[in-house]
């Protein structure tokens, strides 16, 4: 479904991701783990098409196509989704809006028809369900003063609405008390199927004993230095990144 | 007949074309107006176009609009078209009296003067003045600042009519009213009129007003709106202004504020060549409540100004503003917000806001907030911000499968909303937003095309 070949992006000439390799099949589910800083964020960003970042090296398909080619938008209708490690506030679009303008651009890439008003509240009512969100909160505007948690709700209900082939969870479970954890864990557990995928980024063993991947990468200054099975989540809670660290150097 | 004059619209032709055109001008007008008339053209001669020089109108030079070429009428004209053909209000949510002003006159469906059971009195201002010359004569003129501006002055020797508005003692009005003014001609004209609204104690109204270019000659506007809301009062006023590249408009509203009343006047520019909006209001007694509203979308050549001044003059009361301008293309706008506390107005409090969006690195924003503090325990903050679309709400709405243009649109629409959302009545708030939606969309070019249908 996806593969990553030697990716290389900077910011500002500053070289961020320095040969990143990476490929997920329909089916599985990626943790990406690795110290503050290590460019996880960044890698999640230029898959999911942000400009500020140059790609300067390498090579993205998805699904056979080239999606260095593509703008976000297209991505996304794609079936590319992020969940923003620091989703954004958008103050006047309401959450029904938004939503309804993102589903019908989906729609209209798959060649159908715009929802209509009834079927459209329908979805609405029964992902928000699935996530558990507080109906008061679908009719604000986009994050605007929602708690750190409720966000990222949000982003797991979006992505509910949107169904996509490969989602990119950023850090989902930081900000969520332990019964919001498992609620959104188990949200994307519902999402899953056998021809989509997932990559979960977290620092905490915690959110992939819901999520259970079938492998765990390591992330450390731009590159993904190891890559196991779940039980290296286990190791890193036990004994941290030093040991990658100095493995680095020595 | 009609009749007509030509004038090169310097200030000394304004003064020959009122003398050459007295008589005229008094006979379609009433007495009330008339006796205003000599010391208002008095203080024009004194005071002239303001000038660069004066702090309020910085950023516009006003002379120059008066020096092209403009025909001025001073009786109404006969309109060879039936009210039906111009207006088709196909609204029924927005269930309004209605009232139409043509090129300055007001433009009678039935009656110059409709008066309702429970005692609204709506209709020609100069026909108001001649049949309720008391409650006309105790309001007209007794707040527009004729000494202190020059086109104000000019506004009060040239008007004739009108409209006006009289919600009595008590009377809940449930129907909005809705104002509409039309500028239609052949020729390039000058058009100069009045409004006055006063809502009486403990009266409460809604008043929404819509200004449109119906042909695409010049239009010159200077119009002044004389707003009274009494103890206990509570009113709403809507302006809407949606007029093409060639016009330009200069729209003063005076209101005056008494015990506990609220008002709350929201102007929506959608479009116009030139706007210069002034809006002052004097809290003149306790417990007022006042909320002072503006949204300007601009673009091309198009320059909105923008001025304020609240006079806290009496304590405990709180005024509310929220200014915001998007401006696109070369577009330029100005803000210029004044609150003055006097030093009797403890426990005020005064909020002020402006936001700008530049949507291109041509356009631009100059905004200026001016307090002026005298009373010590009040509570004021103003602030203003010049800034550009959020790249990073833009970015999230892309990664969620939103087109850039949409993203944009949602962005400018969301921007918009912040102001239109104090519109209370709902269907005249939906029907703003839908004008705004297509408005920034590019869909509202011409006037038949704006969902307000009033032409
Ligand atoms: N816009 C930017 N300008 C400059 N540097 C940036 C920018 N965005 C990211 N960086 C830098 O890139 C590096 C990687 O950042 P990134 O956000 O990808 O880390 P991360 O692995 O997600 O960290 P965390 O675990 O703290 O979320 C950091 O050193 C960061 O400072
Ligand atoms: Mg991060």
């Amino acid at each position: 479904m996806l593969k990553v070949k030697d990716l290389h992006a900077s910011i500002n000439g500053k070289e961020i991701l320095k040969g990143i390799n990476l490929e997920v099949k329909a089916g599985e589910i990626h943790a990406i783990m690795g110290p503050n800083g290590s460019g996880k964020s960044t890698l999640s960003a230029v898959l999911a098409g942000k400009e500020i970042f140059e790609v300067t090296h390498g090579e993205i398909e998805f699904n056979g196509k080239n999606l260095l080619e593509l703008s976000p938008e297209e991505r996304s209708r794609e079936g590319i989704f992020l969940s923003f490690q620091y989703p954004i506030e958008i103050p006047g679009v309401s959450m029904v809006n938004f939503m309804k303008t993102a589903l019908n651009e989906h729609r209209k890439h798959k060649g159908l028809d715009p929802v209509t008003a009834s079927d459209f509240l329908k979805l609405m009512r029964e992902r928000k369900e699935l996530v558990e969100i507080d109906s008061a909160l679908t009719n604000r505007a986009v994050n605007e003063g929602f708690s750190g948690g409720e966000k990222k709700k949000n982003e797991i209900f979006q992505m509910a609405m949107l169904e996509p082939k490969l989602a990119i969870l950023d850090e989902t479970d930081s900000g969520l008390d332990i019964d919001a954890l498992r609620i959104v864990a188990n949200g994307v557990n519902k999402l899953k199927r056998s021809d989509n995928a997932t990559i979960v980024i977290t620092h905490y063993q915690r959110l992939l004993d819901y999520i259970v991947p079938d492998f765990v990468h390591i992330l450390y200054n731009g590159q993904i230095v190891k890559t196991g099975g779940k039980e290296l989540a286990l190791e890193l809670e036990e004994k941290g990144y030093d040991w990658i660290k100095n493995g680095e150097q020595n | 007949m009609n009749q007509k004059s030509t004038a090169i619209s310097s200030k000394e032709s304004l003064i020959s074309l009122y003398l050459d055109n007295l008589d005229l001008i008094k006979e379609n007008s009433a007495e009330t107006l008339n006796s205003a008339r000599q010391s208002a053209i008095e203080n024009f001669k004194l005071l002239g176009f303001p000038s660069a020089k004066n702090e309020k109108y910085k950023y516009i030079k006003v002379e120059p609009f008066f020096q092209k070429e403009f025909e001025k009428y001073f009786t109404p004209r006969c309109i060879s078209f039936k009210i039906d053909d111009i207006f088709r209000c196909d609204i029924p949510s927005l269930d309004t009296h209605l009232a139409l002003v043509l090129n300055g006159f007001f433009l009678p469906n039935k009656s110059m003067l409709v008066e309702l059971d429970n005692g609204v009195i709506m209709g020609s201002l100069a026909e108001a003045s001649k049949k309720y010359p008391n409650v006309v004569g105790k309001y007209y003129n007794s707040l527009a600042s004729n000494e202190e501006d020059g086109l104000v002055a000019l506004n009060t020797a040239f008007s004739q009519d009108g409209v006006f508005i009289y919600i009595p003692k008590g009377v809940v009005l449930e129907r909005p009213i809705q104002i509409i003014n039309l500028l239609m001609s052949d020729e390039n004209q000058m058009v100069q009129y009045r409004n006055l609204i006063v809502a009486d104690e403990n009266a409460q109204a809604s008043i929404a007003i819509c200004d449109h270019t119906l042909s695409p000659s010049e239009f010159l506007t200077n119009v002044v709106t004389e707003v009274f809301t009494n103890k206990g009062a509570n009113l709403d006023v809507v302006s809407m202004q949606n007029q093409h590249n060639e016009s330009t408009q200069f729209s003063h509203v005076f209101a005056k504020q008494e015990r506990d009343s609220v008002l709350s006047t929201n102007t929506v520019s959608l479009h116009g060549g030139v706007i210069r909006n002034n809006v002052h209001v004097l809290l003149n007694d306790e417990g007022c409540e006042n909320h002072t509203y503006g949204l300007a979308l601009v673009d091309r050549n198009q320059h909105i100004d923008m001025y304020s001044f609240i006079d806290h003059a009496k304590p405990n009361c709180t005024s509310n503003e929220l200014y915001k301008a998007l401006l696109d293309d070369q577009a330029t706008g100005a803000f210029n917000g004044r609150i003055l506390v006097r030093r009797d107005a403890q426990k005020t409090q005064a909020f002020q806001s402006n936001n700008n969006l530049l949507l291109t690195a041509d356009a631009k924003m100059y905004t200026k907030p001016q307090l002026e503090i005298y009373a010590d325990d009040v509570k004021c903050s103003h602030g203003a911000t010049v800034g550009q679309l959020d790249m990073e709400a833009k970015f999230y709405m892309q990664a969620r499968g939103i087109g850039e243009r949409e993203a944009k649109l949602l962005l400018m629409f969301g921007f918009a909303h912040d102001v239109v959302k104090t519109i209370k009545i709902e269907p005249l708030r939906e029907r703003i937003d839908d004008l705004v939606n297509r408005r920034l969309r590019g869909e509202l070019s011409r006037c038949h095309n704006c969902p307000m249908h009033c032409c």
